[in-house]
């Protein structure tokens, strides 16, 4: 039997809800660790010089793919392990630079069963630095109907993000 | 390089649009070091991706985060042969090249997953390009926005995922 864990079912979330916040205070590490565990190679992510001569920006920043595994995290973390990323839309604003405080926060814009029973969470969650929402991204989320459904046995037809 | 004017886009380039101009493989099995990296640049503790016992339970074995797509393209930074010059997205690197324009960043990018990612999968993409814009004036520069879509498909020939990607390809103004 594995260890228990978070089962977030449909029917306990409306819209409007707000998902709980979550900080991290971003450091060259998390920078660089992010580019490293996404392959990204890229100078403008682990060499300052670079991205401040090329670039135009102040400093590395993180790379795509690193934000959007923090966004999955945030989105799983609510959610808990039987919810599947459907379909993910990202629209980056600006840049996250080591010593920038980044701040998730995300709303629940849409509750809905489709035909095929499937039950799915629009979210709108958006990564602010200070006032400024830096990446936002609206995320879609199969959830279970009830507490023995699992939207990772869909495959093929039955599953429609 | 030149910066081309809004009605000038090459022949060359137009051609491109609604075409596959990129197929490729990735060039090593789907593995779990990297999902444990991945997750620990996070510090995402979700137990599909650390519980054997609950990846088999929900998705019948271990997989890899939906998210972590694009980290199965991405060459080596060196190897034996040389260095790998294929980057994923290329047609983006193809655009900056072609159009003169020698900057660029990825504004808007959409995923819609279908087949979980397993270790010990092979992935390949098919590239296309969906769009070019006109010339376009942003406080990074001037430059055109282009769209790029990819399908990934598994071994088994099941669709793993759908992406749209638009990138802006910039010169810095002076």
């Amino acid at each position: 039997m594995p260890a228990p864990y978070r089962v977030l079912t449909l029917d306990q979330v409306a819209l409007g809800d707000r998902l709980p916040e979550l900080a991290c205070d971003v450091t060259a590490t998390t920078v660089v660790l992010g580019a490293l565990a996404s392959r990204d190679w890229r100078p403008m992510h682990h060499d300052k010089h670079f991205a401040v001569e090329r670039n135009g920006v102040k400093d590395i920043f993180l790379n795509t793919p690193n934000q959007a595994a923090w966004f999955e995290r945030y989105v799983t973390d609510f959610t808990g392990p039987r919810g599947r990323l459907g379909r993910v839309r990202f629209r980056m604003q600006d840049s996250v630079f080591p010593g920038d405080r980044m701040v998730f926060r995300g709303e629940v814009r849409g509750v809905a069963t489709d035909a095929l029973g499937c039950g799915w969470l629009d979210l709108e969650v958006r990564l602010d630095v200070g006032e400024k929402t830096m990446t936002s991204c609206a995320v879609r989320v199969a959830v279970p109907v009830h507490p023995g459904d699992n939207p990772w046995r869909r495959s093929g037809a039955s599953w429609q993000p | 390089m030149r910066l081309v004017g809004s009605s000038e886009l090459p022949a060359e380039v137009r051609s491109w649009i609604g075409q596959v101009r990129y197929e490729e493989e990735t060039s090593f099995e789907i593995e779990r070091g990297y999902i444990f990296t991945t997750c620990a640049s996070v510090e995402n503790g979700n137990p599909l991706f650390w519980d054997d016992e609950v990846a088999r339970e929900l998705t019948g074995g271990p997989i890899a985060p939906p998210s972590m797509l694009s980290v199965w393209f991405r060459p080596h930074h060196w190897t034996p042969a040389g260095r790998e010059q294929r980057m994923p997205y290329q047609i983006h690197f193809d655009l900056k090249e072609a159009l003169g324009l020698p900057e660029a960043v990825m504004t808007h990018n959409e995923i819609a997953f279908g087949a979980p990612v397993r270790p010990g999968d092979r992935l390949r993409a098919r590239q296309s390009l969906a769009s070019v814009s006109e010339l376009k004036r942003t406080k990074l520069g001037s430059g055109r926005f282009w769209v790029l879509e990819v399908e990934y498909r598994n071994q088994r020939g099941e669709l793993v995922a759908q992406e749209s990607i638009t990138g802006f390809g910039y010169r810095r103004d002076a």
